[in-house]
């Protein structure tokens, strides 16, 4: 048997290595997109500068993915060492967009991207241009083919269960592929990418522009950060996810917990702007709410309910029970696949069979579930309020200090007196972390929102694990943690060595430190 | 268009297809690695080997990444029980890969001497555990793996790291190590001239032979050393089936049975040992890509040779013989198949063609001039 602990490690060691992983990815999304910019601005225009500053920042886009791919191994064959019950169940369906994944965009970024840093010499400036926008095209195609994975956990469509193989089969390619949640989703997170590059090469610029240093070419590159940096900082707010909350239930447990909707309100709902969530009370300790805004974000109508949790809570109870006869007739199915009488009613009822599953938990049979144990089951369906609460305010804080940060180096940028602006420059530059702090706050909303489910209302989190024990686990977390630690303070220093050196790291013979004949690397 | 037995044969070749893949390309990124402390006397020397596969290690990589992606899509059961199942094994590769995109980036960005040496021991391990970890599975594959599926599909398994050390599966070690070397100086021997080139040409003349001896001893130990798996009850190679409702024999010498239906499959091993002991011949008369071929199909006819003796195992059991996973039960659904085949179709096509382009590109020799005159940019 599986014991809580094993679960929680591995939920523990997935979120390190996943929240590891995505301290790169972002950076990686956003930078190869603004390279691309910067060389086609130096094919249109001629200007070696452009070429030198793609050159530059595509040196630090290096360091940055070299480490992206050290974290993305780990990610590859995880689902297999330790989530490998979960593998069987949904692999079917699951490892289609992951399998694409790796034709599609994996290869391409990857053979690309070393085109990209040793190619520059060996192939026309169109042939180089086209290079680097593949390996653009190559890390975005693979946001989406993982982002539409990840939604498929989020709100599973076009897949049936199959009690031959026990497991969920593909039944709908382009339900998959057409999911709303992955769409929003992806929109989201890839212009959260795209603002993590800006706001990068914008506080770095800053950073120049404070310090003297190369200023036309940190003027130039600020421009475009800034310019680039409002668009994607605009997409991420405007096509913020609540337009992926109307479908699927548990993504509607979700926005209830971010937004402590202990009740249902009438509509239009109001929004809470902060508050302490009380989960013993479930109320919001001294909230601070505005009216009808809860409403208009989720549901873009007035007139439409938004559920608060006690109804959400209510169907989970029913759902649950309407589970526990669906495996029970399941149980009779797999003795007897002639037995039309069990098929039918579990026919009728599969749909919650991952209700009933919940209660495994609590008792390996399922049906002899007693009252208080489907209490605890009921419980456990709903999110804890406090945590989704703070992650998504943090969030959503982040975006609107980086909102304003673009919005004013966007204006002053127009006037071109960015770079006398020294307030604004400090603020740029110690802003650089907003972007990563906001993403991985995101992704606590999106996963722990998600549970007690790795696939949304068919799959709980406790049955999905490996059949590991906890000393494997401790073993290995803390050797992720170790080593991924370990190198990332070598990437760091790397970092920011070569930040400091800035454009002199090229050896043109035309920046900074090589015009004071100092610095030599 | 496909039915679903078609479709499982085609996948179970396309599984081939990706290991030789991965095995041609990464495992010549791998033999360099190895050799990499030992033929590179200079820090330059170091940098020129690190150059000849600089900028196109990434992509060979991804071989191994889209085989991960195939196998959980295509064969998610396998998948699940193998993964987990060598649980520190597995880890044990990943740390060592770990090591390789930053090393191979890293490495030059600093010009203190302790940090190269460090970076090039870090590529030395990237490259020689995972050949070791991946030689060593194919070994246990073909002996079986102690796990057990119960009626949820939900495996156990109960050896631990150290099990994984047996006689025959550190025989296919000695086997994996001494191809990769050998396609690794081959491939060096190609791409670079002078003293490196010469060194290389004297690795690639004993471990070809080394490879030879020891690949023909493998074959000896599976003939008389190892026991096969065989299915004993009828199978329908049509529809979705549980790997519990078949039957399983095991006895040694079963493993060559395929190759009594199917004589063709003896080729496998021919080319495989021709293939390796004609390579030196070409790089002695500087045929260099000429021997590059040869040391692929080495490669693939070992690979082949050893997946067509398991066929249609994909994943035997030592510890119920019925878990043993065969292509006809471990396979996705029809559906998710049929999808699958149609993204490899347009896909890999693809891939070859503009990975064809990459090395057209970056064709030539890498020289010890180069790499000094682009201090900065090469690795
Ligand atoms: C939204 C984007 C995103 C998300 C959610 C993930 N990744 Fe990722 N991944 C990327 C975006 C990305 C990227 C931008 O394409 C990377 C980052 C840096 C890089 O080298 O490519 C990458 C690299 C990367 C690599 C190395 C690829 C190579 O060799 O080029 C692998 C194997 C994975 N990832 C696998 C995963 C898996 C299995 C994930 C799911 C848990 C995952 N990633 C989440
Ligand atoms: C790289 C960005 C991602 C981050 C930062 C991230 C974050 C997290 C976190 C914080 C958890 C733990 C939740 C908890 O246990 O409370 C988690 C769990 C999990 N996530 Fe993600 N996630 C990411 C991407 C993905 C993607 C793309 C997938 C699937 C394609 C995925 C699948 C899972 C699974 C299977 C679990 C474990 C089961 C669970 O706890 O629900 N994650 N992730
Ligand atoms: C300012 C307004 C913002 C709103 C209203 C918003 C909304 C949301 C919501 C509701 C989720 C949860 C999605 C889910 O549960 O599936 C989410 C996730 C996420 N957010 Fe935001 N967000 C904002 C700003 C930002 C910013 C500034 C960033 C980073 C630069 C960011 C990065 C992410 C990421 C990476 C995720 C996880 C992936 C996903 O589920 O899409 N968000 N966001």
């Amino acid at each position: 048997m599986i014991t809580n602990e094993v679960v929680d490690l591995s939920r523990m060691q997935f979120a390190i290595t996943a929240m590891y992983h995505f301290l790169f990815v972002p950076l990686t999304l956003g930078l190869s997109f603004i390279l691309a910019i910067m060389e086609s601005l130096y094919v249109m225009t001629n200007k070696p500068i452009y070429k030198d500053m793609t050159r530059f920042w595509g040196k630090l886009f290096g360091i940055n993915f070299a480490m992206g791919v050290t974290t993305g191994l780990t990610m590859e064959f995880q689902f297999g060492t330790n989530w490998s019950y979960y593998s069987h169940y949904v692999g079917d369906i699951f490892g289609v967009p992951l399998a694409i994944e790796g034709m599609m965009a994996f290869f391409l970024e990857s053979t690309f991207v070393g085109l990209f840093f040793f190619g520059w010499d060996r192939m026309t400036k169109l042939q180089h241009l086209s290079t680097t926008w593949l390996l653009a095209l190559g890390t975005n195609l693979s946001a989406l083919w993982i982002l539409i994975a990840n939604a498929w956990m989020q709100n599973p469509v076009g897949a049936e269960f199959n009690y031959d193989t026990m497991r969920m089969e593909l039944t709908s390619f382009a339900d998959i592929f057409f999911n709303p949640v992955a769409q929003v989703k992806f929109v989201h997170t890839v212009a959260a990418g795209y603002v993590t590059g800006s706001m990068f090469v914008l506080g770095i610029s800053a950073f120049y522009l404070l310090k003297h240093q190369d200023v036309a070419f940190a003027r130039r590159s600020f421009r475009i950060a800034s310019g680039f940096g409002l668009a994607s900082i605009l997409s991420v707010i405007l096509l913020g996810d609540e337009s992926g909350y109307t479908v699927g239930e548990v993504q509607r447990a979700k926005l209830a917990a971010i937004e402590a909707e202990w009740e249902t309100e009438e509509a239009p709902a109001s929004f809470t702007l902060v508050g302490f969530p009380n989960e013993e009370t479930r109320t919001t300790d001294y909230a601070i709410k505005f009216p009808y805004l809860l409403g208009l974000i989720a549901t873009r109508s007035i007139d439409e309910k938004v559920d608060g949790l006690d109804v959400i809570r209510e169907r989970k109870r029913h759902r649950i029970e309407n589970g526990m006869i669906a495996y029970e007739n399941l149980q009779i199915l797999r003795e007897d696949k002639t037995n039309e009488v069990a098929k039918a009613i579990f026919e009728k009822h599969k749909v919650d069979l991952g209700h009933g599953l919940l209660l495994k938990k609590y008792t390996e049979n399922v049906v002899d579930a007693t009252p208080a144990q489907i209490d605890s089951a009921v419980k456990d369906s709903i999110p804890k309020v406090a945590p989704m609460f703070w992650t998504f305010r943090g969030m959503v804080f982040c975006g609107v200090t980086m909102l304003f940060i673009f919005a004013a180096s966007f204006y002053h940028n127009m006037k071109r007196d960015a770079h006398n602006q020294r307030w604004l420059l400090k603020m740029a530059f110690f802003g650089i972390p907003l972007p990563w702090i906001a993403s991985e706050l995101g992704w606590v909303v999106a996963e722990y929102g998600r549970q007690p489910w790795t696939i949304a209302n068919i799959l709980p989190t406790h049955l999905s694990t490996s059949s590991l024990s906890s000393g494997q686990l401790y073993g290995s977390i803390a050797g992720f943690v170790v080593m991924y630690t370990a190198l990332l303070c070598i990437e760091l220093f790397l970092m920011v060595k070569y930040i400091r050196l800035g454009a002199s790291s090229l050896h043109t013979g035309n920046y900074h430190f090589e015009k004071q004949g100092a610095g030599h690397v | 268009m496909f039915d679903y037995e078609s479709l499982r044969i085609i996948w179970w070749a396309i599984l081939v297809f990706l290991i030789c893949g991965f095995a041609v390309m990464d495992g010549f990124d791998f033999g360099i690695a190895m050799l990499l402390p030992f033929l590179g006397k200079t820090d330059d020397e170091r940098r020129v080997m690190l150059n000849t596969v600089g900028p196109t290690w990434e992509g060979n990589q991804t071989w191994l990444v889209t085989l991960g992606g195939i196998t959980f899509g295509a064969w998610s059961i396998v998948y699940a029980v193998l993964f987990s199942g060598v649980y520190a094994g597995l880890l044990l590769l990943l740390f060592a890969l770990f090591l390789r995109p930053v090393g191979f980036d890293y490495r030059s960005k600093l010009a203190n001497p302790e940090w190269r040496s460090f970076w090039d021991w870090g590529l030395f391990v990237g490259g020689t555990v995972p050949a070791v970890v991946l030689s060593l599975a194919a070994g246990n594959l073909m002996l079986g793996l102690p796990f057990e599926l119960d009626g949820d599909m939900r495996s156990t398994y109960t050896g631990g790291l150290f099990d994984l050390f047996t006689l025959f599966p550190l025989l296919c070690v000695l086997v994996g190590v001494s191809l990769c070397v050998m396609h690794g100086a081959v491939y060096l021997h190609w791409k670079t001239e002078s003293f490196i080139a010469e060194r290389a040409q004297a690795v690639i003349r004993w471990s070809s032979i080394l490879f030879v001896v020891l690949f023909l001893l493998a074959g000896l130990y599976i003939a008389f050393g190892v026991e096969g798996y065989r299915v004993t009850s009828a199978i329908d190679t049509n529809i979705t089936a549980h790997p519990l409702h078949k039957t399983v024999e095991k006895s040694t010498g079963l493993w060559l049975a395929n190759y009594g239906t199917y004589p063709l499959l003896l080729l496998a091993p021919l080319l495989t040992v021709g293939a390796a002991l004609s390579a030196p011949f070409f790089t002695a008369k500087q045929h260099s890509a000429t021997a590059f071929v040869l040391s692929s199909l080495a490669m693939i006819g070992a690979i082949v040779t050893a997946g067509g003796s398991m066929f249609p195992f994909v994943l035997p059991s030592t510890l119920s013989i019925t878990s043993s996973l065969t292509i006809w039960d471990s396979s996705a659904s029809h559906y998710t198949m049929k999808m699958l085949l149609a993204a490899t179709v347009v896909f890999m096509p693809i891939v070859l063609a503009y990975t064809t382009w990459v090395y057209r590109i970056m064709r030539g020799k890498v020289t010890v001039e180069q790499v000094q005159e682009n201090q900065h940019t090469m690795y």
